[in-house]
């Protein structure tokens, strides 16, 4: 009796597979009203202004990928932008944005500003990447493709980022009308490098060019684990800037003084939370070479269980990283999958680890938040994120993409205000020569 | 009568220290109730002013050098670190650390016992004894004993060579001022009314504060926060900064920040406390953070939120010595102040306010006012530690610091968890990092987070101030299994990078060969 062998996807299969999984997610969660897409697929999710600028992102990939037609992208950009154009700009409570920034998370229907959110920079910059992305793929001279030009040129141009700063040299983290701006200060590397590119740009209200200087500042160069890198815990702080932008072989003056760039950076970041992983200090369920991923992302609940005679502390959404942590046992696989450009030979075994291991966590081709298999639950993967995050989709959608065809590092390479930023951040070498 | 419905902690003096026999023996040291001031000598060689820690080394190195000395202490020789700071809270954050290891004993192997009682009146007991066991070090029979002429009474300047004390009008050659500082107040409506705590009366406390509000992320409240948490106690930490301990690593902060919340401390970062009222025997404190305004009721409230120098009464004026409530006396890199026969040391006029700093400060016055030293302040390495668990112990500089001065910094990082001693012992948090100068195996600074990061900073302390290297550490032996470890452990990383591509392939060729 010949039995048929069970096929092997390729990497390619594998990868269309997953990103067309994620793509399908902006499709799902979007209202044609007004452009928006929910931050979660949960019942009731508001919107958030990152989410809406991954599926401006996403949307030329769609095109590209014979998922959608241009002109079903171009009407869901147009829709997406005329509402940020013209939705309420004030210091109203419950306005959609303030100064050309936006608040993060918007009611799904009306728009305006819910949860008491701040009126934040980093997510207005990932829209704004959106925006770019968008305006430099629509380049056609149609009615709607001129007007998508227009819009994202004057939404750019609206915001203040002198504003931004509150009177310091470097950008605040958010704003809210009730009590100013916060108080958090940001020390280190985070995602914010896209930012300072894109505030340096600003065709308006440009930062000032120390601003980027003096962010830098603050950066801890590290050898953890004999690898040399710009420390991050999150790993979604080596990804999402790289998203839009191909850091590999230009550099500012940190990485001139570190004979390395941001790439490189993110690419040893992957080995360092492969190797946290390995050794696995909390010897929690489920952690080996193959299965590694902490960055922000949802978890089992801010609660404390016993388990195997051990207390162990859990987090709801949280911010995880290695190897200082917070580590609770919740592996994001879309950390893992995102990191495929920089180290594709540590990312792929662990998308396969993650398919073979840990099916029953994956539904619909899309991989969730986080899965924890310390926490008892129904399968393998142990205690599962309900749903799907609209931030992790749409990073695996871009990074899948510039890993296949770079089509969103080519189109923000032809982004003039791109490598305006870059340059005025003090960016060198590479594709800006 | 005592009012029944009054929670018994209520009923507690926080104004005087209980007087237990512990209690009279540390005074018969500190402060003999039947002390007699010495007849003043014509013309003392040096007269230091406040018998703390900088004072108490001050008048020990000239006496030894063979000077006239004369020690004026208002209230308690040993200052803070005897009475109210280093000594009573390490002794109380050592109970408190067997109280967890009690309640985590499942995770050693162990059984938990099955009643945990907290018998707060012994913890304190305890301390008590161990004040009155190391007040015997430097007590006031003693000093005199070494030729210390010890005075008790308050100190003031009457001119610019002279200080009357007691009744008395002493002459100087030359003046250490060391008074110390003490706790600030904080401005918030109705907290004096209410009545708070501070260092200098927490540890008169008989009771544990079943609700403990404790406002200030510093070193002091967050020692005291996880102390009194491990004691029983619900407590709330309000801290008006995203981090505590903002000037440490972000790294450290978030560990430390993990522990507390682990131990069931509440904490509240980017919030302040706005008022405080009386509900009852209750303490209301409205807190506020960016949007939003809440009340916790407590029993009792910490405030660990700076100190403040003690320049007052002293008739600095009289002295011609230059000084500021907030920042202290001034003094130049020699701790000479603003009169050139009087000097400074310790909390009265240094950033860093710490026990070991007031002792080298004092040191180096001492030298350089009777000695013609010029030994700087500046070139101190000073160290310094936050005794939670884990410990946070830092020295020299930080990267951000090297950053602004154009150094080039590389960060050599273990984890504790990678470390076998550390694992034997089930205290896997934390990490040592080292900084050296990138190129370099110069050590600028480090910061380590562990259990007794205190201990293992010092070898550190010790390479940079002896200008010993990363690669020269590497080759010291360290004992294994111990902590200290991944400090060998950091420098066995440093040699690793030396060994760039084309050194390996000329050991490869060698090796072939």
């Amino acid at each position: 009796m010949i039995v048929a062998k069970p096929t092997v996807p390729s990497d390619e299969e594998l990868l269309d597979r997953f990103q067309r999984g994620a793509f399908d997610y902006f499709l799902e969660q979007y209202n044609p009203d007004n452009g928006l897409v929910a931050d979660t697929s949960r019942a009731g999710a508001p919107a958030s202004i990152a989410v809406a600028g991954f599926a401006l992102s996403c949307y030329p990939v769609g095109v590209e990928r014979n998922w959608i037609t241009r002109a079903e992208a171009a009407t869901r950009t147009l829709v997406t932008l005329r509402f940020f154009w013209n939705s309420q700009q004030s210091k109203h409570p419950d306005a959609t944005g303030y100064n050309g920034f936006y608040y993060h998370f918007l009611d799904m229907k009306t728009g305006r500003r819910v949860w008491h959110s701040e009126l934040s920079l980093m997510d207005t910059t990932l829209l704004l990447a959106g925006i770019l992305v968008a305006s430099v793929y629509f380049s056609e001279d149609t009615p709607s493709e001129n007007e998508i030009r227009a819009c994202a040129d004057a939404i750019y141009r609206r915001i203040n980022w002198q504003w931004a700063c509150g009177g310091e040299v470097t950008a605040r983290q958010g704003w809210k009308p009730e009590s100013g701006f916060l108080h958090y200060g940001w020390e280190g590397y985070s995602e914010a490098t896209i930012l300072y590119v894109l505030g340096l740009a600003s065709p308006s209200y440009p930062l000032s060019t120390d601003s980027f200087g003096a962010w830098t500042a603050t950066y801890q160069w590290e050898n953890i684990y004999d690898y040399e890198f710009l420390y991050a815990g999150p790993m979604f702080i080596h990804h999402y800037s790289q998203a839009w932008i191909d850091f590999a072989g230009i550099r500012d003056r940190f990485m001139r003084e570190k004979d390395s760039d941001y790439f490189e950076n993110s690419r040893r970041a992957a080995y360092v939370q492969r190797e946290y992983a390995r050794r696995n200090p909390n010897d929690f369920k489920g952690y080996g070479k193959d299965c590694w991923g902490m960055t922000a992302c949802d978890g089992p609940g801010f609660k404390t269980l016993k388990i195997d005679g051990r207390e162990r502390r859990f987090l709801g959404y949280a911010a995880r990283g290695a190897p200082y942590g917070p580590d609770d046992g919740t592996i994001s696989p879309c950390a893992a999958l995102a990191s495929l450009n920089f180290a594709p030979e540590l990312a792929l075994p662990a998308l396969r680890h993650f398919c073979a291991r840990y099916s029953d966590m994956i539904r619909d081709a899309k991989l969730p938040s986080g899965f924890n298999p310390t926490v008892p639950g129904g399968g393998p993967s142990g205690w599962v994120s309900e749903g799907y995050f609209g931030l992790d989709q749409g990073i695996l959608v871009l990074m899948i993409e510039n890993y296949r065809s770079q089509l969103i590092w080519k189109l923000m390479r032809r982004c003039h205000y791109v490598g305006l930023g870059l340059r005025r951040a003090g960016f060198t070498g590479g594709w800006l020569s | 009568m005592t009012n029944p419905s009054a929670p018994k902690w209520a009923t507690v003096s926080l104004n005087e220290t209980p007087d237990d026999r512990f209690h009279r023996a540390l005074l018969d040291n500190v402060h003999p109730p039947a002390w007699r001031n010495p007849k003043p000598a014509d013309k003392y060689t040096l007269i230091v002013i406040g018998a703390g820690p900088g004072g108490l080394t001050a008048a020990s190195e000239a006496v030894a050098l063979g000077a006239k000395v004369a020690l004026i202490e208002r209230d308690l020789i040993g200052g803070d670190r005897l009475n109210v700071g280093c000594v009573p809270s390490k002794a109380i954050i050592r109970t408190a650390r067997l109280y967890a290891e009690m309640r985590d004993a499942n995770n050693f192997g162990g059984q938990v016992p099955s009643n945990i009682g907290i018998d707060f009146a012994a913890i304190m007991e305890r301390m008590r004894r161990i004040q009155a066991h190391l007040g015997r070090g430097a007590s006031a029979p003693q000093l005199s004993e070494a030729g210390v002429d010890v005075y008790f009474g308050e100190a003031r300047f009457a001119g610019r060579d002279t200080v009357s004390v007691a009744g008395e009008t002493l002459r100087f050659r030359k003046a250490l001022i060391a008074t110390g500082a003490r706790a600030m107040t904080p401005p918030i409506p109705g907290l004096a009314e209410a009545g708070y705590l501070t260092n200098e009366n927490v540890f008169n406390l008989t009771e544990c504060p079943p609700r403990l509000l404790v406002m200030g992320g510093g070193p002091l409240g967050c020692e005291l926060a996880q102390a009194f948490c491990r004691f029983g106690a619900h407590v709330i930490i309000a801290q008006n900064d995203p981090t505590f301990l903002p000037n440490e690593e972000r790294d450290a902060a978030q560990v430390l920040s993990d522990a507390l919340a682990r131990d069931g401390v509440e904490i509240h970062l980017n919030t302040s406390a706005v008022a405080v009222r009386m509900e009852g025997a209750r303490k209301i404190v409205d807190l506020a953070s960016e949007d939003n305004k809440f009340s916790v009721s407590v029993d009792e409230i910490l405030a660990g939120i700076g100190r403040a120098p003690n320049v007052e009464n002293l008739n600095l004026e009289a002295a011609g010595v230059r000084y500021d409530t907030h920042i202290g006396i001034r003094v130049d890199d020699f701790l000479r102040t603003s009169n050139p026969r009087i000097y400074a040391a310790g909390d009265v006029c240094l950033e860093h306010k710490f026990t070991h700093t007031a002792e080298a400060s004092a040191r180096i016055a001492v030298r350089n006012a009777l000695m013609l030293g010029r030994k700087r302040l500046s070139a101190l390495t000073i160290p310094w530690c936050t005794y939670t668990d884990p410990e946070i112990a830092h020295v020299g500089l930080y990267v951000r610091e090297a950053r602004e001065q154009a150094i080039p910094v590389k960060t050599f990082t273990i984890l504790m968890h990678d470390v076998d001693r550390a694992v034997t012992d089930g205290e896997e948090e934390g990490f040592v990092k080292i900084h050296v100068r990138d190129g370099t195996d110069r050590i600028l600074g480090a910061t380590v987070v562990a259990s007794h990061a205190g201990e293992m900073i010092n070898g550190l302390s010790l390479a940079i101030n002896c200008g010993i290297g990363l690669r020269a550490l590497a080759r010291v032996i360290h004992t294994y299994p111990t902590q200290a470890e991944a400090i060998k452990m950091a420098a066995d990383a440093y040699d690793r990078t030396r060994m760039t591509p084309t050194l390996k392939s000329l050991t490869r060729r060698w090796l072939a060969w």
